[in-house]
């Protein structure tokens, strides 16, 4: 699946609808069991993951290549840096 | 011919989903459990056997007094499936031809996977919840820190009720005021569910339990007694209690069925592995991006057992999973709260009380003779 023309992620997680454990917490688990360079998408229709997710990306010094709005949901795109 | 359901694993959701389908289909179908140990283990009573408050004895039963009496149970481990010839491959060579195959294999702690993890306790596990219970009871004071070293792992609320539970039992031996107790939680907040982050943050103020944020456990130190995050932050400790890494089975990596954590690729409503529909997988197994707990596989057994029982009958398929969770979450003082959910309700948890936690002790005592068979919905 493309995000966008540019981008086609490693792998690609759909969060929608799932409170727990939260696509933070999923975003997270793949980051850490991923390679560097990897491109890891999450679809989240939680509220909560468009402060969470950018703030633990900075944090942990990752890459958000791209926030997308799309009908009730949003894909967060990260690149694993390190 | 009856057809052959074969379910790999005994624990709440294989059990379970063998009972509803023999129950359904009768003589439409010969059931067969395979498990390792043949031994069904209630999981969330490490908690209460790590903090005193339950002994081991509570927490296992010979599987076989779980199961309807008309369904095969096959003691040995599966080493492998091959969806192509439809068959499981047993460890000392036996092979079971199946129609329709549950994976209900859940999943294993990967310790290893922790550079310095040696000494560090956990209650993940029958072992690890004993070793800690021990440790506890000669504990004298010192700086307990309480993280989680890999994602994803069983039972999200389990830190949280860890450290508030612990709080309680420190008090109650004296110890408290020598202690300090720190969740290294691996998010922005105490928990993932944000209602509930909000119940149990003043519970944490008011006890003086302190909260680190974004701190997921990378390395442990256990001469330095000090534990890393992949975040580059560093904590001192004198009891380190983690909720170690998690892997699927060896048979769903033997088979090449799982992805890189060994999780099983599966549909969110059908329950089916997505490249092979003749295969079910259910609870822990699966790479469902939603709470790995026996509550997940509690209800999404009857789903998995109507849509093979539709197969077999050659009729529509009538139920589907919409992601249906509950769960009870201690917050200590005799007091918890319940989160329920599904894909398309967020939780919105109550205010802590004693109902919900006797709620949680009944639910825990009546476990043996209500969930298994498939007496409560």
């Amino acid at each position: 699946m493309t995000v966008t023309p540019e981008i086609t992620p490693t792998r690609s997680i759909d969060a929608r609808g799932m409170a727990c454990p939260g696509p933070l917490l999923n975003l997270i688990g793949a980051i850490r069991a991923g390679q560097p360079g990897d491109v890891i998408e999450v679809l989240s229709s939680d509220a909560g993951s468009k402060t969470d997710i950018p703030a633990w990306v900075a944090k942990a010094k990752h890459e958000l290549v791209a926030v997308i709005e799309d009908a009730g949901f949003v894909h967060f795109v990260i690149r694993k840096t390190h | 011919m009856p057809a052959r359901v074969v379910v790999l694993g005994g624990g709440v959701g294989g059990t379970l989903v063998a009972n509803l389908l023999k129950k359904e289909l009768k003589q439409d179908a010969t059931v067969t459990v395979v498990d390792g140990t043949g031994m069904h283990l209630y999981q969330p009573g490490f908690l209460y056997v790590a903090l005193d408050q339950a002994n081991a004895l509570w927490l296992t039963r010979d599987e076989r007094t779980l199961l309807r009496k008309d369904i095969d149970l096959v003691v040995e481990r599966a080493v492998k499936v091959d969806p192509a010839a439809q068959t499981v491959t047993l460890e000392r060579g036996g092979t079971l031809p199946y129609d329709y195959l549950v994976m209900a294999t859940g999943s294993r702690l990967d310790r290893d996977a922790v550079p310095g993890y040696d000494g560090t306790h956990d209650f993940y596990s029958l072992d690890g919840a004993l070793r800690l219970r021990e440790e506890l009871r000669r504990f004298k004071g010192g700086a307990i820190r309480v993280g989680v070293a890999g994602i994803p792992y069983k039972c999200p609320p389990a830190p949280v009720e860890f450290v508030l539970m612990l709080d309680e039992y420190l008090r109650k031996k004296g110890v408290r005021e020598k202690s300090t107790v720190t969740l290294l939680s691996p998010l922005n907040r105490a928990f993932t569910i944000e209602s509930a982050s909000k119940l149990v943050q003043p519970i944490f103020d008011k006890r003086g339990i302190d909260l680190v944020t974004f701190f997921n456990v990378e390395t442990v130190d256990a001469v330095q007694r000090k534990v890393t995050s992949l975040e580059g932050e560093t904590a001192d400790y004198d009891l380190l209690v983690l909720v170690p890494p998690h892997r699927g089975s060896a048979v769903v990596e033997a088979s090449g069925l799982g992805d890189a954590g060994g999780w099983i690729p599966t549909d969110r409503n059908t329950l089916q592995h997505e490249k092979h529909e003749r295969i079910f997988a259910i609870g822990d197994a699966t790479n469902l991006p939603i709470s790995k707990s026996g509550s997940t596989a509690h209800f999404e057994a009857p789903v998995v057992a109507s849509r093979i029982a539709s197969l077999v009958k050659g009729t529509a398929p009538k139920t589907a999973y919409a992601g249906r969770v509950m769960c009870f979450l201690e917050t200590g003082g005799g007091r918890a709260t319940s989160l329920r959910f599904d894909y398309a309700h967020p939780p919105v948890p109550p205010q802590p009380s004693r109902l919900w936690h006797w709620a949680k002790w009944a639910f825990n005592r009546a476990y043996w003779i209500t969930v298994p068979q498939g007496r409560v919905g």
